[in-house]
């Protein structure tokens, strides 16, 4: 099998999660999909044979103002076909998301990094503790956050 | 014949004869006795210091020269200071005392290490007749004198009340009780071809030839088995695992500091300079030069070069070998260690014993 | 903001015996503390704990320039400075569909392979010491001191040069760098194989690393374990054939595959990555082509919006770059994704049921540099 160029990704993924929507002119393929599909579709990616995602290359986190949008970019080792999957958490107060580490185990990590920095927890995370940080210091990878004593702004 | 080649070395019995005819005229025999005492035993410190020294200083150097550097060179006309001016240091460093250390078995453990050490040294020869101890089962005291030394290393693991001294200790621990085993075999190989335990008697049987050479291929083996075992029991090489640095800070001696620390680094020196001692006695002839049968002339010009000479010659090539291991080979683990003894080297000295017995027996030594 | 402590889920028992190694520890190499629990000699389970040396590298970077970024990309992971560097060059390179010439695409390769080079001999010298072979430590200084003295030469500094920039390089390389580096090229062929001979032949060396630390191609894949660690389970994953980037679609070079799995199996990956090293350099240094040493770029870069990713193979495995901008000359969000951190965590699966020494062994032969992880 080949590796599958981004109009068959597309059609792929529509049959998994009707309700993905594509971005265009991106610089690599990229699919966003509502909060609560993310997992099916994280466990569709990596099982289906023509697919194949396998290896998660980077699992993190962006601060839009408005909302919080979780990044995901994976790739399959054996067709080398790359992918980014993106989910809008539109609250801000307390975001919360499926946790894939059930289908990528250094997700674990990169979620465990992504709590610390900015507050997302994520359900059913095998230990969902903070990493670099101690348990009182806010989430410094926020836009709105502010550290009187350490960070200076210009 | 034995005794008419070696009675050409001068004796040193009789200038120890003098001394003691010299102090029975000036004093009863209960102050002899004690003279002679503090006298042997200021000697022994002094040379226990100034050997344990200079095996500092040349141990640094020949580890810089194997590793492509210097070494020690400023201290001094080539460095020689060196070892002095770190110890002044170490005294003059405080002592930290531990609160939930046992103060009495904390203190105690050094100076049994050192105190072994020493017993241990009295029973070498250094020259016909220079030999503080002259026991006829020399070889046996050596043994049983420095396993004191164990007892030293796991007090202070133990009264260190801290979990990388404990853990340093038990290997330690481990490891030198199961290297005595080969340690002692070994050595009985040679005393199988000699006939005696005491050393000086060793020594004379050796002066057609030294049992490295006679005993052919046992006694060679004998000797690889003596130098891997010994450097386990100091301690040392790739055996080093109880003071690996790079795994759990220093073992055993962790919490110890200033001249505490001064005392267990001079004893493993020394235990070095023993076991290398020992080996030079046993195997290599001790202070008997190198005699090859019955070749007059040749053994007459080698009688040329004092007998004293010739012992610290063969004890520093052997501490010279213990050192280039120390520096080339990587660490073995703990499990790695006591199957390298139980496995191969108990059953191989075992066997040899009973080849050397068979040997002896049939007269197929030199 | 304060938040509740969470429980860890990890339940300690009583008779458990921690020992905690770190966050200074002569072997650690870098501020990493390792909660180990023990059981006699062996580990039961080992987590670690990390976070003493985060700076903040991802959020600073929000308030600075893109050339100024790569001062800081430099001292994420130290031992691969340059490759750091070209990857956020090229991904803003990228970003303004900038050409670079000829001659800063193969500089930047060669700068790349040596700094391989400089690397992969601190790990060996440093992987030596902790197995207690120390003398091995000295033989891969001093080796290395060569390379970096080609480095100052030509950037000033030894380790961090921050030499690449959006657009080519700071400055045009010495004169002297093209015969320095063929004679390095000609003195180390001599001294490589003498690393074989102090360390890779010794029986004491493979009895303490085969069989040790075993990971197969499926768990180096769930953890994303790239670089020579993959690599030496039979996970391809070299960035450089993936997707080619600089001149290495130039060279001829193979890609060390290894199926051992084991600390042995990963000692040799790396051993045989610094031979093609050696031939990567050999086939360009001869070849540099005359030209700038920059493209022609703006004074204030700023990137079109929209995100933009790069991935490049430093010494370690696989670095990539995620830039979020939004039009303005500082960058709105940029993610580092950092080999060693995901090398980390496959520690716990690969050491229980070893032994203490081990500990050390594997975590030598996946070679972490803990700045990386901590960002």
């Amino acid at each position: 099998m080949t590796m599958l160029n981004k109009q068959e990704l597309t059609e792929l993924i529509l049959k998994m999660v009707p309700e993905a929507t594509f971005p265009e002119g991106t610089q690599l393929t990229e699919v966003i999909v509502p909060a609560d599909k993310l997992l099916l579709l994280a466990q569709g990616l990596k099982s289906h044979k023509d697919t194949d995602f396998d290896y998660l290359i980077s699992l993190t986190a962006v601060d839009f103002i408005t909302n919080m949008t979780m990044v995901y970019h994976i790739e399959s080792v054996q067709y080398r076909h790359l992918i980014v999957i993106k989910t809008i958490l539109t609250d801000r107060v307390s975001p919360v998301v499926d946790s894939v580490s059930s289908v990528w185990i250094t997700a674990e990590f990169h979620e465990r990094e992504v709590f610390d920095l900015f507050g997302i927890r994520f359900n059913n995370h095998p230990n969902m503790k903070r990493l670099f940080l101690e348990d009182d210091y806010g989430y410094p990878l926020r836009k709105d956050f502010r550290d009187e004593i350490n960070i200076i702004e210009r | 014949m034995n005794k008419d080649m070696s009675s050409k070395l001068y004796d040193f019995s009789t200038l120890t004869g003098s001394i003691h005819a010299g102090l029975s005229n000036m004093m009863s025999p209960g102050w002899v006795v004690f003279t002679e005492m503090i006298l042997i035993g200021v000697i022994f410190l002094l040379c226990f210091a100034l050997i344990g020294l200079y095996l500092v200083y040349l141990e640094r150097k020949v580890c810089a020269i194997i590793q492509n550097r210097i070494g020690p060179n400023r201290v001094g006309k080539w460095g020689l200071m060196q070892t002095l001016a770190d110890f002044i240091k170490l005294i003059m460093k405080e002592m930290i005392p531990i609160r939930k250390a046992d103060h009495l078995l904390f203190n105690l453990a050094p100076f049994i290490v050192i105190t072994s050490t020493i017993m241990a040294m009295a029973a070498l020869p250094l020259a016909k007749g220079l030999q503080a101890i002259d026991f006829n089962i020399g070889v046996f005291y050596i043994m049983a004198v420095s396993s004191i030394g164990v007892v030293g290393i796991l007090i202070a693991g133990w009264s260190s009340n801290s979990k990388y001294s404990l853990i340093g200790a038990m290997r330690s621990g481990a490891q030198i009780v199961s290297y005595e085993l080969s340690v002692g075999l070994s050595l009985l190989a040679i005393v199988v071809f000699s006939g005696t335990m005491s050393l000086s008697g060793i020594i004379e049987s050796q002066a057609n030839g030294w049992w490295i050479f006679k005993g052919h291929i046992p006694a060679f083996i004998a000797f690889i088995i003596f130098l891997i075992a010994s450097t386990a029991e100091i301690n040392r090489g790739p055996f080093d695992l109880a003071e690996a640095e790079s795994e759990l800070t220093a073992g055993f001696h962790t919490e110890y500091s200033g001249i505490k620390f001064a005392f267990f680094y001079l004893a493993e020196y020394m235990n070095m300079f023993i076991v290398a001692a020992l080996g030079a006695t046993v195997f290599l002839g001790g202070w008997m030069p190198f005699h090859v049968g019955t070749w007059e002339g040749f053994n007459h010009i080698m009688d040329f070069i004092p007998p004293m000479v010739w012992f610290f010659s063969k004890t520093l090539f052997i501490i010279l070998i213990i050192m280039w291991f120390k520096w080339t080979f990587p660490r073995l683990r703990i499990d790695q260690l006591l199957t390298l003894e139980w496995k191969f080297l108990l059953p191989i000295s075992l066997v040899n014993i009973v080849v050397i017995a068979f040997i002896v027996l049939m007269h197929w030594h030199f | 903001m304060s938040e509740e402590i969470i429980k860890d889920v990890i339940v300690r028992e009583d008779e458990d015996y921690i020992v905690n190694m770190g966050p200074q520890h002569p072997s650690t190499h870098g501020v990493l503390r390792f909660e180990v629990c023990l059981k006699g000699e062996t580990i039961k389970y080992v987590i670690p704990h990390i976070g003493y040396i985060h700076r903040g590298i991802e959020k600073m970077c929000e308030a600075i320039t893109y050339p100024q970024i790569i001062h800081l990309t430099d001292r994420m992971d130290y031992l691969s400075a340059h490759m750091n560097n070209e990857a956020v060059c090229l991904c803003v390179e990228d970003a303004l569909q900038v050409e670079v010439p000829e001659r800063v695409k193969y500089i930047r390769t060669i700068l790349d392979e040596l700094n391989r080079l400089a690397s992969h001999q601190l790990w060996w010298c440093a992987f030596g010491m902790d197995l207690g072979a120390l003398t091995a430590f000295f033989y891969g200084l001093r080796d290395r001191e060569h390379i970096l003295d080609i480095f100052e030469e030509s950037f000033g500094s030894r380790l961090l040069h921050s030499f690449n920039t959006p657009g080519g390089l700071m400055h045009d390389v010495h004169p002297n760098f093209q015969n320095r580096t063929k004679e390095f090229i000609k003195y180390f062929r001599k001294k490589l194989p003498e690393y074989d001979q102090l360390l890779t032949g010794n029986v004491i060396f493979q009895a303490r690393a085969k069989g040790i630390g075993y990971m197969n191609r499926e768990t180096a894949i769930a953890y994303g374990i790239t670089g020579p660690s993959g690599r030496g389970s039979n996970f391809a994953c070299d960035v450089r054939k993936i997707a080619p980037y600089s001149a290495y679609d130039k060279v001829e070079f193979k890609e060390i595959l290894l199926d051992g799995g084991d600390t042995f199996a990963r000692y040799k990956v790396r051993m045989a990555e610094m031979w093609e090293s050696l031939k990567i350099i050999e086939q360009l240094v001869d070849n540099i082509p005359e030209g700038d040493f920059t493209a022609k770029m703006k004074p204030i870069i700023k990137l079109p919006v929209g995100e933009y990713f790069k991935r490049v193979e430093t010494a370690r495995g696989e670095l990539a770059v995620y830039i979020v901008s939004d039009g303005n000359k500082t960058p709105y969000r940029i993610k580092f994704r950092s080999p060693n951190f995901s090398n980390l965590f496959v520690m716990n699966e690969l050491v229980a049921g070893h032994k203490i020494a081990d500990l050390i062994a594997i975590s030598g032969s996946l070679d972490l540099v803990i700045p990386d992880i901590d960002r």
